[in-house]
C-alpha cells in the first residue's frame, strides 16, 4: 500500500519514517529538493537514534528504501491514502487541500494532521468531504503511540475505519474526539504554553524556572517552554492564532513574545535558538 | 579528564541550573528527556570528531559525564 506524505517538515518527517518503519511504500514530498534532502538526512539520523531514544532498534537503509522523495503535490496521486503535514496556516493548508482535491483519486482518503484547525474547515475546501479525516499526530511521531482521530460532519464510516487501520498499522492508538478548534490537546495545551510565554515576558520567571515548576511539582517529563521549542515556537503562535480566530475569545490571545521569537527566527530546536539554545541544532 | 569536562561543560550551557557530578545519572535528575541524549551524541561526534557505532548508541552510555568521556576515549583509540 502506498502512502503520500504532503510535507517534509518536523510532522511530515516524523510521519513518513513511521509508516516506512511499519512496513509501508511512502512517496512523501514537498515544495523544493533542498528540503527533501534535508527530510531524508533528518530521517536517517532519527532512524539510527532510535533505540537510544527507547524506541525499536531501526536501519536507516532499510527505512530510507521505503520512502520516494518528489517535488510538488501531484506526485501522491496515485496513493490511496494521503496524510497531509504542511504548516499550521489556513491559507497554506487550504490551497495544498485544493490541489490534492484536483490530482487525488475519488477513493483516496484524505487525512489532515493538524493541531487546531476544524477539519470540516478543511474538507469544505475538497470536492468529497466525506473521504476528509483528521489526525492529530503527536511530535516526535514515532516515539508517541496516541493520536487524536477526529471525524468531519461529512466524513463516512467507511474512510474513518480506513483510517483506523492505518494507524493501527502504524502501531497508534487512536482517540476520537469530535470536531472543534484545537481537539482536546491544543485547547488546553496552547493555553498553557502561551500563559507560560507571558510569564517569562512579564519578568515573573525564566523558561528553566518555569518548566522546572512543571516538571518537578507535577512530574510532567517537560515543562510547556520546552514543549514549545520542540513544537516549534512559530506552530505555537499559528495554532493560537487559529483557536483566537476560531472563538473569538479573548482568552486565547497570543503573547506578543511569541509574535517576536516567530519573527526573529527563534523557532526553537528547528532553527538551534527558542527559549532554549540548542548548539547542534535539531 | 579534559573530555569529561567539555561534556559537562556542553551539559550545564543547556542546563545552567543543573549542579552535576562526572558520576551523576543526568537522566535520573528530572530535568533532561531522552531527546537530550540524542544532542549528547550530535556534540561529542562533532566536538570530537568521532562516530559513535550504531551498537554504542544506548542509554546506558549516556547516563553520566564519565561514561560519555569513556566512549569518547575509546573511540578516539579505535580511530587512532
Amino acid at each position: 500500500m502506498v502512502v503520500g506524505v504532503v510535507g517534509a517538515g518536523v510532522m511530515g518527517v516524523g510521519v513518513a519514517q513511521n509508516l516506512a518503519a511499519s512496513g509501508y511504500q511512502v512517496v512523501l514530498v514537498d515544495r523544493d529538493e533542498e528540503t527533501l534532502d534535508r527530510a531524508r538526512a533528518t530521517i536517517a539520523r532519527d532512524c539510527r537514534m532510535s533505540a537510544l531514544m527507547g524506541g525499536p532498534a531501526l536501519d536507516p537503509a532499510a527505512v530510507l528504501a521505503r520512502i520516494t522523495t518528489a517535488v510538488g503535490v501531484p506526485a501522491v496521486a496515485k496513493a490511496s491514502v494521503v496524510i497531509e503535514n504542511v504548516t499550521e496556516n489556513w491559507e497554506i493548508k487550504r490551497a495544498v487541500h485544493a490541489e490534492l482535491d484536483e490530482v487525488c483519486g475519488p477513493d483516496t482518503v484524505v487525512i489532515a494532521n493538524t493541531s487546531a484547525i476544524p477539519i470540516t474547515r478543511l474538507a469544505a475546501v475538497s470536492s468529497r468531504p466525506q473521504q476528509v479525516v483528521g489526525v492529530h499526530f503527536m511530535n516526535p511521531v514515532p516515539a508517541k503511540p496516541v493520536v487524536e482521530l477526529i471525524p468531519g460532519v461529512h466524513t463516512t464510516p467507511k474512510a474513518m475505519e480506513r483510517t483506523r487501520a492505518l494507524l493501527a498499522g502504524m502501531g497508534k492508538k487512536a482517540v476520537q474526539v469530535k470536531d472543534s478548534a484545537g481537539f482536546v490537546s491544543n485547547r488546553v495545551l496552547m493555553l498553557t504554553v502561551n500563559e507560560a510565554a507571558y510569564l517569562v515576558y512579564e519578568g515573573v520567571a525564566t523558561a528553566e524556572s518555569v518548566d522546572e515548576v512543571f516538571r518537578g511539582c507535577f512530574g510532567h517529563p517537560m515543562g510547556p517552554l520546552e514543549t514549545a521549542d520542540l513544537i516549534g515556537v512559530d506552530t505555537i503562535l499559528y495554532s493560537v492564532e487559529v483557536l483566537y480566530e476560531h472563538y473569538a475569545d479573548s482568552k486565547y490571545r497570543p503573547c506578543p513574545l511569541l509574535k517576536q521569537m516567530t519573527d526573529a527566527g527563534l523557532h526553537g530546536r528547528k532553527t538551534g535558538r527558542g527559549f532554549y539554545t540548542y548548539p547542534n541544532g535539531s | 579528564m579534559e573530555i569529561r569536562q567539555r561534556v559537562l561543560g556542553f551539559i550545564t550551557a543547556r542546563f545552567p541550573l543543573a549542579e552535576l557530578t562526572g558520576s551523576e545519572d543526568i537522566f535520573s535528575l528530572g530535568f533532561v528527556n531522552s531527546l537530550f541524549a540524542m544532542e549528547l551524541v550530535m556534540f561529542v561526534e562533532k566536538e570530537f570528531g568521532i562516530t559513535v557505532p550504531n551498537e554504542a548508541l544506548r542509554i546506558d552510555n549516556f547516563r553520566t559525564a564519565d561514561s560519555i568521556a569513556a566512549l569518547v576515549q575509546r573511540q578516539l583509540s579505535v580511530t587512532a
